[in-house]
């Protein structure tokens, strides 16, 4: 196609950008020569290499392009922008795998305790942030910023904001993925659960994450159509309530700016409360209102079937924000945390139920007239099995909150199960449906490579599932149970030792079913790979078939 | 008007939207946490708590960059196999000076609010390098780097120092004996063991690891352990004290 000449230039952008990475990656030559701790140093070093390498890309990338940037629309379809897209959604893959197999490290080492191996760096208080946040942030995260971008431009019908933009949000998460991820291996957290990055990570986070606010909401801003799809209003929510999240619970005090330790500012109990105000509802914003607002896009896409109720949709979404900011005290029940707090917590925790269930049952009933898909078509199955197991946990969870049930699970795998019922059935399987449907879309394929790995992928992972949420509902209530045992004579029956001894075949139930769930992971990723390497293009609408809009 | 109409306005306007979205997802954490920095309620006076001394306070650092808190909680619930297990339920007192707290949400392993004093260094030490050869049927992972490595005594200053910014009523005298202070404490033939006393009320002084010459990671992580839950005389503690 030519293009009218027009003389070549940096944008703006560009030669900002480059200028900026520049100036950065000299100060982190300068922070890691004078570091006070050797992670500080690699991660010092680490950033200094990667602002190279952005800085040459940049550069790179302006002499490779034509001198006009990417056009908006070509003949009257929107021009949309695919690159940013397939490198999250390969990412997603990548660190899925990765967090799986840490997650199965560390199952088998509650099991055997002899793969500690003694070693700093292989022990499970290392291992296991780098579990969670592998799975959480690197693949939930990833995963979300590739259907968010994906989304918001098709429901949209505009190109997605910014040239370099984008890929500095995608690229800039996985680089915090890689500082978080090393960082834990090295010793380096601050010991808040689902926030353990340390004071620079945090920093560099909040800085992408406004990048990514700024390009979701610019891409808003252009688009052609007069509404706002519901499934952005959820992916808005889960952008906006992160920033306010990750800032309330993180701000620290750095012991020095070459150095990697910091203090937290809250301590005690306002720093419980913080930190499970960010915990519950990174819960609810980053695994629940980002994921559903995948629900709302990807379920009705892919049953070719309208969301079942609009209005439902609309309650569902200011219910379910406004109440699960009040849920954190349920994770400090009968703690040092005043009662009141802990009641408050309680009842909002119990109201959840409802939008939770609302939000189900509006995935569920869109597939009204065309539930016979669910026998042919595997990837809506799995769809469909994220928003059933959603329904469990989001019962189970306000059930839990109780304070006389809590008082019994918690501090036991009951929360465990718990936990793994939402991130694996819901989370883990929504996930998957979304890239099934998302890769053939992003790099223009027919369709997937086989639908029957799919099948098996659905099977083997559910099964893996089921092993490691009984094992944990099991092991959990038993374990709570001898806790608080007591003989004829009013003795306590159990020494502590021996209801951990009592945890052991359970374990090693659940550690074969992580082994499942990564079996089946690694089918989804053979799938994907073959999708992109062998699948048949899709042939585009002749342009003169377009209607006029 | 309808409702469902006038909800077009944020289904129109991305700002009005996002603005929405901010003042819906405010008023929980306002509401929840405000409130918690000004009851007096919330933190009960009681006395014996004090903030951890140098060799302490790396003991702690240590237990935060192992991931200790992913096993051990560090909170007795008001319940009454766990008093009888545990000790006295843990007062809000007793981890207001952690930054961050170390409450906890697993146990894995069992409660650490009061293990101190509860069993001898020595046992720490055999079990920190290899839980199973005192507890047969231990998962927890063995720490034998931790003897290996030594702490560095000038360096906690700094860490006093942030943490007074922060709100610990480290003292300027504190502070500057820090490193004297980290060394003092796991050499009892040390003449500045005496000051060191002094500074920090019912701080023990004792050779944790067993070993002369600078303090080992085995030294400072036995001295936090051997401390928690000891700060408070539950003795001569009155819980009606704080009754209004």
């Amino acid at each position: 196609m030519s293009q009218p000449s027009i003389s070549k230039s940096m944008t703006i952008g560009e030669s900002g950008l480059a200028v900026v990475f520049a100036v950065t990656a000299f100060f982190c030559v300068i922070a890691s020569a004078k570091a006070l701790d050797a992670p500080f140093a690699f991660h010092a070093a680490l950033s200094a290499a990667a602002s190279v390498a952005a800085v040459f890309v940049i550069v790179n990338r302006y002499f490779e392009r034509p001198a006009a940037l990417p056009p908006q629309e070509i003949n009257g379809r929107p021009n949309y922008n695919m690159g940013p897209i397939k490198f999250s959604a390969f990412m997603a893959v990548f660190w899925g795998i990765a967090g799986f197999l840490v997650g199965l490290i560390i199952a088998s080492q509650l099991a055997w305790p002899a793969l500690n191996f003694d070693l700093p760096w292989t022990s499970f208080g290392r291992l296991r942030p780098l579990h969670t946040s592998a799975v959480i942030f690197a693949f939930g995260g990833n995963v979300l910023i590739a259907t968010s971008f994906y989304v918001v431009q098709k429901s949209c019908r505009a190109r997605l904001a910014g040239d370099l933009a984008p890929w500095f949000v995608v690229v800039g998460y996985n680089f915090f993925i890689l500082i978080a991820g090393t960082g834990y291996l090295l010793g380096v957290t601050q010991s808040k659960e689902y926030a353990e990055p340390e004071w620079y990570a945090d920093l560099w986070l909040t800085i992408v994450w406004v990048v990514y606010l700024l390009v979701f909401l610019a891409t808003i801003f252009k688009r052609k159509e007069p509404h706002i799809f519901v499934a952005n209003w959820f992916y808005l929510a889960f952008i906006v309530t992160i920033a306010v999240l990750h800032l309330g619970n993180n701000p620290a005090l750095p012991v020095s700016v070459f150095g990697s330790k910091s203090y937290v500012a809250w301590g005690g109990i306002q720093d419980a409360m913080f930190q499970w105000w960010y915990g519950h509802n990174a819960v609810g914003f980053f695994l629940t209102a980002g994921f559903l607002a995948i629900m709302y896009y990807f379920v009705p896409k892919r049953a070719e079937r309208p969301i079942y109720s609009y209005r439902l949709s609309i309650v569902h979404f200011w219910a379910l924000i406004f109440l699960y900011i009040w849920a954190g005290p349920h994770h400090l029940h009968y703690t040092a945390l005043p009662d009141w707090t802990q009641t408050l917590g309680m009842t909002f925790s119990i109201m959840l139920w409802m939008p939770s269930w609302g939000g189900m049952i509006n995935g569920l009933m869109t597939l009204s007239g065309a539930w016979d898909k669910l026998r042919t078509d595997p990837v809506l199955r799995m769809l469909v099995v994220s928003v059933a197991f959603y329904g469990m946990s989001t019962f189970e969870g306000p059930m839990m909150s109780i304070k006389v049930v809590n008082s019994l699970s918690h501090y036991t795998d009951w929360t465990i199960g718990h936990v793994h019922s939402g991130a694996l059935g819901w989370v883990g399987f929504v996930s998957f449906g979304a890239l099934y449907c998302l890769v053939p879309w992003a790099w223009n394929r027919k369709g997937l490579y086989s639908l029957k790995l799919v099948n098996w992928h659905f099977w083997v992972a559910t099964l893996g599932i089921v092993l490691y949420i009984s094992a944990m509902w099991v092991s959990g209530i038993l374990q709570g149970l001898m806790w608080r045992a007591y003989t004829s004579l009013g003795f306590l029956e159990y020494s502590f030792i021996e209801t951990v001894e009592a945890m052991h075949p359970f374990y090693i139930i659940r550690a074969a079913g992580g082994g499942l769930f990564l079996i089946g992971s690694l089918i989804m990723a053979y799938n994907l790979w073959m999708t992109v390497r062998v699948g048949e293009a899709e042939v585009q609408m002749p342009v003169a078939l377009q209607p006029a809009e | 008007m309808s409702f469902w109409t006038r909800h077009q306005v944020f289904e129109k306007n991305s700002i009005i939207l996002v603005v929405g979205i901010l003042l819906v997802v405010a008023i929980g954490g306002l509401v929840e946490i405000t409130p918690l920095f000004y009851l007096k309620s919330t933190i009960e006076k009681v006395d014996g708590v004090r903030p951890y001394t140098p060799l302490e306070l790396a003991g702690r650092n240590i237990y935060v960059r192992e991931g200790c808190y992913l096993c051990h909680s560090q909170m007795v619930r008001p319940l009454r196999d766990e008093v009888e297990r545990y000790g006295h339920f843990s007062l809000a007192a007793e981890s207001m000076y952690d930054h961050p707290f170390q409450w906890g949400s697993k146990r894995t392993g069992p409660d650490l609010a009061r293990v101190g004093a509860k069993y001898s260094d020595d046992w720490h030490v055999t079990h920190l390098t290899n839980p199973r050869a005192i507890v047969p049927q231990s998962v927890m992972p063995g720490y034998p780097f931790l003897s290996k490595t030594e702490v560095d005594p000038d360096a906690i200053a700094g860490d006093m120092r942030a943490l007074k910014t922060v709100g610990v009523p480290y003292s300027d005298e504190q502070i500057a004996n820090a490193a004297a202070d980290l060394k003092a404490q796991a050499d009892p033939d040390n003449a500045g063991s005496d000051a060191f006393t002094k500074r920090y009320a019912k701080a023990v002084v004792r050779n944790f690891d067993g070993k002369t010459g600078t303090p080992t990671e085995m030294d400072a992580l036995v001295a936090y352990l051997q401390m928690l839950g000891t700060l408070v005389d539950f003795k001569i503690y009155n819980e009606k004290a704080n009754l209004r």
